[in-house]
């Protein structure tokens, strides 16, 4: 990992056409640690999200990653490289297995129970109907189902919105394990504690411009007060 | 006493047998279903529709007229059958020109078959009345399979992007919806086609020994009818959804929102 891996955002307008959400934004976002976008509901921060492995294009400026503007990557390659995990995680149909072949169709149920255990879960939940799984579970087999594509960063759009407090922290721990180990994580929270637990680094957004990017101990000191409030200065 | 000539009922005849549609009529006045009015233009509607079909196919028809008015014919239909479907699915991005290719690959392949190999002889008295089975019976599940990708694509829009997520393409992330959709279009078909004989008398067998066909030939025609429209519900549905899968997403794998779909 390193500072090549940050995406390099200019002059980027997104969202929809009569109503961009990000106005001409220029930001650089690490793939280094945990990087967090914070800011109030509606400043942007699943929109910029989803331009970074290109599920949206933005409507003017340019994205590059890796050197390489995203619009000259396969969007199929880009997509496992920068994987995603979404806030209401997505069942397919079938077993957890199944759901893991959706990502890596060749994957032995050996390797998927040892991804499985990567997250956390018991190798043995491999046969059980997806659906049957805890919200903290289900969200934990999308982490395992991105990771098979040995994915380069991980985004997380509010992987833990949805989830009690018990399941927010075993999908926090592995967020943090995840980036420790050497995936770049970008993760959206709206939620100040979970910010202050995970961040290496924060982005703030408000009304779809960067307020602020920088470590929590610098967000904290900053002279704007939606700059403190995002990231819940004490 | 009404006499059955060489399946020529007569005008009396068809008169007579208006007595049913009164006896609907009757079941809905004494039934208070509030039909009556819908009933009798349903019937006067179709009386003269058919009447008019009718005055124009026997010059189409006519062994001595040339094989380019069944065509002209054959073409306005497809037009017809795409514009219905363009009015029923409005929603559908590129609606016409998608319904008007699905239908015209339809007629291809399902009359190319029956000419082809010598099923029906090439004329007009045989092209009009299969190509309208053709686009007649694909109508309402090219409508339906139209329907279903839509609803799948607005509603099932976190499934599609997590799979594009995955580094899917669009067409493996859209496969399973796809596949939903073809099914629902053409399993009535199927049971429909494996019912026929036991729980109701095929319309166009029932018309030929009506007009005096040896039951025998009358079931060897109906059966190419029967095949005809299980061979053109798949080729229109699947042409259809294969151009709808193509028109919901862009040319980097992502699925359009309603808004950003070419004007249907």
């Amino acid at each position: 990992m390193s500072s090549a891996d940050a995406f390099e955002l200019r002059r980027v307008d997104a969202g929809p056409a009569g109503a961009p959400i990000l106005a001409s934004i220029d930001l650089t976002v690490p793939a280094q640690g945990v990087t967090v976008l914070a800011g109030p509901s509606g400043a942007g921060k699943s929109t910029l999200l989803r331009l970074l492995n290109r599920l949206d294009d933005p409507l003017a400026g340019e994205i590059r990653w890796r050197d390489r503007p995203l619009t000259e990557w396969a969007p199929t390659d880009l997509r496992r490289q920068v994987a995603m995990v979404f806030q209401r995680a997505p069942i397919f149909p079938g077993t957890v297995l199944d759901n893991l072949r959706v990502a890596l169709p060749e994957v032995t149920p050996e390797r998927a129970g040892h991804v499985l255990e990567h997250v956390g879960l018991d190798a043995e939940l491999l046969d059980h109907e997806a659906d049957t799984l805890s919200g903290g579970e289900a969200q934990r087999m999308c982490v395992a189902r991105a990771l098979l594509t040995d994915p380069v960063v991980l985004l997380a759009d509010e992987p833990t919105a949805a989830l009690d407090r018990a399941a927010r922290a075993t999908v926090e721990d592995l967020g943090r394990s995840l980036a420790d180990s050497g995936v770049g994580v970008i993760w959206v929270s709206h939620d100040t504690d979970q910010l202050r637990r995970l961040a290496d680094h924060v982005i703030v957004l408000a009304e779809g411009t960067v307020r602020a990017t920088g470590h929590l101990d610098e967000l904290d000191a900053s002279d704007d007060p939606l700059v403190r409030q995002s990231v819940g200065a004490p | 006493m009404i006499a059955v000539q060489q399946g020529d009922i007569g005008v009396a005849g068809l008169a007579a047998s208006a007595i049913l549609v009164f006896v609907a009529v009757g079941i809905s006045l004494w039934r208070q279903l509030g039909l009556e009015r819908s009933l009798l233009w349903a019937s006067a509607r179709a009386l003269v529709q058919l009447l008019a079909v009718g005055w124009v196919l026997q010059f189409v028809v006519d062994p001595d007229d040339p094989l380019i008015y069944s065509v002209i014919w054959l073409l306005a239909m497809i037009g017809f059958a795409a514009y219905t479907t363009s009015r029923r699915a409005p929603d559908v991005p590129n609606v016409l020109p998608l319904s008007m290719i699905a239908y015209a690959a339809s007629a291809v392949v399902v009359l190319g078959v029956l000419f082809g190999f010598g099923i029906y002889d090439l004329e007009g008295r045989t092209l009009v009345p299969l190509a309208g089975m053709v686009v007649g019976n694909s109508l309402a599940a090219t409508v339906l399979v139209s329907r279903q990708l839509l609803i799948a694509a607005n509603e099932q829009r976190d499934l599609i992007e997590a799979r594009l997520a995955l580094g899917l393409t669009a067409s493996e992330s859209f496969q399973p919806h796809l596949r939903q959709a073809l099914r629902t279009a053409l399993v009535p078909q199927i049971e429909s086609t494996k019912a026929v004989g036991i729980v109701f008398l095929p319309g166009a067998m029932v018309g030929l020994i009506l007009a005096g066909v040896d039951p025998a030939d009358a079931v060897k025609v109906q059966v190419s009818v029967m095949y005809l429209v299980l061979g053109s519900v798949a080729t229109t549905t699947a042409v259809m959804s294969l151009g709808i899968s193509r028109e919901l997403f862009t040319p980097a794998q992502q699925l359009r929102r309603p808004a950003q779909r070419p004007d249907s």
